[in-house]
């Protein structure tokens, strides 16, 4: 092969770089190390993290188990190491597997079309309001507080040079819900997208109805957001909403420290030309046999450039398949029975305690902590190998006596009883 | 093949000038470099294009060309049919494709544009 | 002649939809251990849907039958060679897999105390250190999720640092052989986008930069080597020209796989970089994703990070959050942790040498590549490549065959195609990166393929413009999926 390529060695073939650049040391790292070890050296890292505990942390990441099946079909190498599928012809797994994906996601929110995947939810928001900013001609976007206060950092990154004006508005003290009458006072002909989430960051089934009303009213678009797909089982999906911005980690993603994740964008027929990411439609091969190819590629960045839609190029395919996998798995029963059974254990452990709101709730509720400070109740849980509920305050001050718990499938009734007898 | 009363621009663009209006399309040479067209972006009535500017676009699977206006001028007219069948763009682009009609606000600028032999001379010497 | 694939039975299968049975299930919940509640009570009725519209019911030997035999149509790197230029399609090593599915990683939820999080923390700031040292720069984000979303980070980073120099300036400069996420990120991050013109020997034309660097231009985003495979030769001086005109200096990092433990962006000139780690650093590309986009800055950039940073405090790292000058977050939480697993797991096995051999191993595929093809396509730049080469479609052009025709005939020789028409600079391109996984045999099957469909151009042109022929899908009708979309499944 060298003497194919013309040079006695392979270092020749690095000899037309400049001196000046070339590294002249060896790289200051550690040489590499055996299969074993590798294994181990990951074994130790987590055991220093928890392990054994039970959870009732929620907050936008949650707790569900995994069938089995999903591992096993994401470990197949044609999905595991295959490439995007521009090459329709040898990516028909891929292309099929998507296309259901897209169907499934339209049908769980009631939305017309549904996109490819993005990075997460927390991304997703600021590619719908952008959508919104798109199709309205305006620019500026009003979101709840009650959205997940990490997804509204995210939006403000995005929006400061896009020349997106962010606004937020308030939640009723009481019900934990949106602020209506707050939003009606910040709407105005500006507005092109009113960004509310459902259940909210505080767990809470909230008015959004009400706000695509009042979007609608002023010509704006109503994006709504869940963190929590299981909801989805058993939750009337969003009639009013024009984009539907969402994350699928419940749906047999590990919660793996923060990522990967999978977002969504879906929304109505006449928005898709505005959609971001990569979408797969249906089409005939040369024989008249169905096929599947990714499709109105033009609105994204390898074709227009500087006018896309969006830069996303990379998404979450394979994160996308695991959700796959495990819609088919629950199925449509399942899934109504996931979300009951969460239902039920939220609603057993709220029933010790004292949620802070009287808004209707799925699987998350605020619960105030009196006697002491929720780090405090916290301490006291993880002795009994209990990792609490999200203390508030580090998110919402007029909330630091609350925290955020969370109970789906995987929690035991002797956990609730637990943290109930520590909480109280 | 390309009809003596229009004129054409740089940019593969036609335009038929009768009285104070215009019709604009683009030229058989754009349609066959596109390949299939997809889908037509067209204004809507009322607004107004300057010269040279885009006044929408035309795609193809793999690419999106913007149209420019030959003449400045405002929108009063956009082709309904290219919605449903933006094919008709690749067989008939002088005639039932055409893509929109508009009110000149300078007639003058048509003196600019390139008769039918110079457009045929100026896409013989780009290939 | 082709040697590479035979024909085989592929099983046939519908959608899941089409599948479905009212009433199959493939799930089994344990028994509730407390009361049930009825849902229109709990939530009330207004909120509780019917059912979910044919969603599917399918039983569990359908479910592993029905993605089995949609996996068998698809290839992949576990079948054979992926020659996509700047995709770097190497081997994603399986024990990545394992050691991110370690229960204490995998469950980890990001929210759980920083105490008990001690062994993710190390990962990340292993991770951080190694990045920095391969890349020679002083501090390094892993909080974008992938390479479009590390540009934009890096972009904004720029412009926090020059806001706070006085100006953020206009426009950035961006080689007319960029990827199509570079101008795509300028324009979110708030900035316009100018060209510039590579010279005729592909490489950055130092002259144009020079005129065209002014005090709105706020930054150069460059790919080094370039997407022609090229080495970027002036990469010291043109930092320089930025630098002295108060730009900066951005390097899409996506070909890292030609540099690594050979050059470091940081050593000439490079403010922040973005690396890509499902292609330079094993992670699968999974049909698509997900990735890791990590970004890697100067000093001068490192207060603008994203929030959080890792800390050490005492023996333990932990997260901190009071940094004003940052621009934000990006994505919620830290990043994609689980493809950081793997990216080290890489990294770790290789360590330092084994990342030298293979940035050497790859370089020399691509030049051994080149020589062998040069004969019977077109290279339009003689410059000497690195990890990957371009030739265009000219001479097979001529004879009525085009660079995607090729592509396509290449599947009925048993590979993936190389990447088609990309970088637009050279008409009709042919981009193909083999990577370090490529043995010599698996190479040599693939230039026999591509010299036998260069035979079939001048022999037998019908059959490249057929092709593929002996695929389960033959060509697709992309113009009718673009012209009426059908973007899901309906009842009939």
């Amino acid at each position: 092969m060298l003497d194919a390529c013309g040079v006695n060695s392979p270092e020749e073939l690095f000899s037309h770089l400049p001196e000046a650049v070339r590294l002249n040391r060896p790289l200051a790292l550690a040489p590499g190390i055996s299969e074993y070890e590798i294994v181990q050296y990951f074994r130790d890292r987590a055991a220093e993290n928890a392990n054994g505990f039970a959870s009732f942390l929620g907050a936008g990441v949650y707790n569900h188990f995994r069938p089995v099946m999903v591992d096993t079909v994401v470990s197949r190498g044609e999905f595991l190491t295959s490439y995007t599928p521009y090459q329709a012809e040898i990516s028909q797994g891929t292309l099929t597997t998507i296309f259901e994906f897209q169907t499934m996601i339209c049908q769980l929110t009631g939305m017309d079309v549904a996109n490819a995947s993005m990075y997460d939810g927390s991304t997703a928001v600021p590619e719908a309001a952008m959508m919104a900013a798109r199709a309205t001609g305006r620019a500026k976007a009003l979101i709840a507080k009650s959205v997940h206060p990490e997804y509204r950092e995210v939006l403000a990154t995005y929006a400061k040079h896009q020349g997106m004006p962010v606004e937020e508005f308030g939640y009723v003290p009481e019900a934990g819900t949106i602020d209506l009458e707050d939003l009606d006072r910040k709407i105005d002909d500006l507005t092109a997208a009113v960004i509310v989430q459902s259940p909210n960051f505080f767990g809470i089934v909230d008015q959004v109805g009400a706000a695509a009303e009042m979007a609608h009213r002023r010509g704006a678009l109503l994006v709504v957001v869940f963190t929590e797909a299981v909801s989805l089982g058993i939750l009337e999906p969003p009639a009013g909403a024009d984009i539907v911005a969402g994350e699928l980690q419940s749906f047999a993603i590990s919660p793996s420290y923060g990522g990967p994740y999978a977002g969504i964008i879906a929304t109505r027929d006449k928005f898709i030309r505005q959609m971001p990411g990569r979408l797969v439609g249906q089409t005939t091969d040369s024989r008249g046999n169905r096929a599947f190819c990714l499709t109105l590629s033009t609105r994204e960045q390898h074709i227009c450039r500087e006018k896309a839609t969006s830069n996303i190029c990379t998404n979450q395919a394979l994160i996308a398949l695991m959700a796959t996998v495990f819609m088919t798995v629950y199925g449509k029963q399942g899934l109504r029975e996931l979300a009951e059974q969460n239902l039920a254990k939220a609603h057993y452990l709220a029933g010790k305690l004292k949620p802070r709101f009287c808004g209707k709730f799925f699987n998350e509720f605020v619960a105030k902590v009196e006697g002491k400070s929720p780090d405090d109740a916290n301490r006291a849980l993880l002795r009994k190998k209990i990792i609490g509920g999200l203390p508030l305050g580090r998110f919402y001050p007029e909330l630091a006596d609350s925290m955020l718990l969370c109970a789906t499938e995987m929690s035991r009734r002797e956990q609730m009883d637990a943290v109930a007898e520590v909480l109280e | 093949m390309y009809p003596e009363n229009f004129r054409y621009t740089k940019e593969h663009e036609w335009v038929l000038v009768e009285g104070d209006t215009g019709t604009i399309g683009i030229t058989d040479h754009a349609q066959e470099e596109l390949g299939d067209i997809v889908y037509v972006d067209l204004p809507k009535v009322g607004t107004h294009v300057d010269q040279g500017k885009s006044l929408g676009s035309v795609e193809s699977v793999k690419a999106v060309s913007d149209v420019y206006s030959p003449v400045s001028g405002e929108i009063i007219d956009a082709n309904p049919a290219l919605a449903d069948a933006p094919e008709k763009l690749n067989a008939d682009p002088h005639g039932a494709a055409w893509l929109v009609k508009i009110r000149l606000s300078a007639p003058a600028e048509v003196e600019n544009l390139m008769t039918a032999s110079d457009y045929q001379t100026y896409i013989g010497a780009e290939k | 002649m082709i040697t590479k694939v035979r024909s085989h039975l592929s099983q046939n299968e519908p959608l899941l939809f089409e599948r479905s049975s009212p009433g199959k299930k493939a799930y089994q919940l344990p028994e509730l251990d407390v009361p049930p509640v009825d849902a229109a009570e709990t939530l009330g009725t207004e909120n509780v849907r019917a059912e979910i519209t044919s969603f599917p019911e399918v039983s569990e030997v359908e479910t592993i039958r029905h993605f089995t035999r949609l996996s068998t149509w698809n290839y992949a790197i576990d079948y054979g060679m992926y020659p996509l230029g700047s995709c770097t399609m190497k081997y994603n090593p399986r024990i990545n897999e394992l050691v991110a599915r370690t229960e204490g990683l995998a469950w980890a939820h990001p929210y759980q105390p920083e105490a008990l999080s001690q062994g993710s923390l190390e990962i990340m700031a292993r991770m951080e250190a190694a990045l920095a040292e391969i890349t020679g720069m002083d501090a390094v984000t892993l909080q974008p999720a992938a390479g479009a979303h590390g540009e934009l980070t890096g972009i904004l980073l720029i412009r926090a640092l020059l806001e706070k120099r006085g100006n953020p300036r206009k426009k950035i400069l961006i080689p007319d052989s960029a990827h199509g996420t570079n101008p795509a990120t300028a324009a979110i991050a708030g900035y316009a986008v100018e060209n510039i013109r590579s010279s005729e020997t592909g490489v950055l034309d130092v002259g144009a930069l020079e005129r065209l660097v002014d005090g709105d231009v706020a930054a150069l985003m460059v790919t080094n080597p370039n997407t022609l495979g090229v080495f970027e030769e002036n990469i010291i001086h043109v930092a320089e020209i930025l630098h002295a005109k108060g730009a900066m200096l951005y390097m899409d990092g996506a070909n890292m796989n030609a540099l690594v433990g050979i050059a470091r962006p940081g050593d000439f000139g490079v403010d922040v970089l973005h690396l890509n780690l499902h292609k330079t650093f094993s992670t699968p590309h999974g049909g698509g994703g997900p990735g890791a986009g990590p970004v890697a800055v100067k000093k001068a950039l490192e207060p603008f990070l994203p929030a959080p940073r890792l800390k050490r405090r005492g023996k333990k790292w932990a997260f901190d959050y009071k940094r004003k000058h940052s621009i934000g977050r990006v994505k919620a939480f830290y990043g994609n942790f689980g493809v950081l697993v793997r990216a080290l797991a890489y990294i770790l096995a290789h360590g330092g040498p084994g990342l030298r051999n293979a940035t050497v191993d790859a370089v020399l595929n691509a030049v051994y590549i080149r020589k062998q093809l040069e004969p019977y396509f077109d290279l339009p730049y003689a410059s000497p490549n690195m990890h990957e080469v371009v030739f265009s479609d000219d001479r097979q052009a001529k004879l009525g065959i085009r660079t995607g025709d090729i592509a396509k005939r290449l599947i009925d020789y048993g590979f993936h195609p190389y990447t088609v028409s990309f970088p637009l600079i050279v008409h009709g391109a042919l981009m193909i990166e083999p990577t370090e996984t490529e043995g010599k045999r698996e190479l040599d099957q693939f230039i026999e393929a591509m010299i036998s469909i260069a035979r079939e151009a001048e022999a037998d042109p019908q059959i490249i413009k057929t092709a593929p022929h002996g695929t389960r899908t033959s060509r697709v009708d992309e113009v009718t999926a673009a012209r009426k979309p059908v973007l899901r499944w309906k009842p009939a």
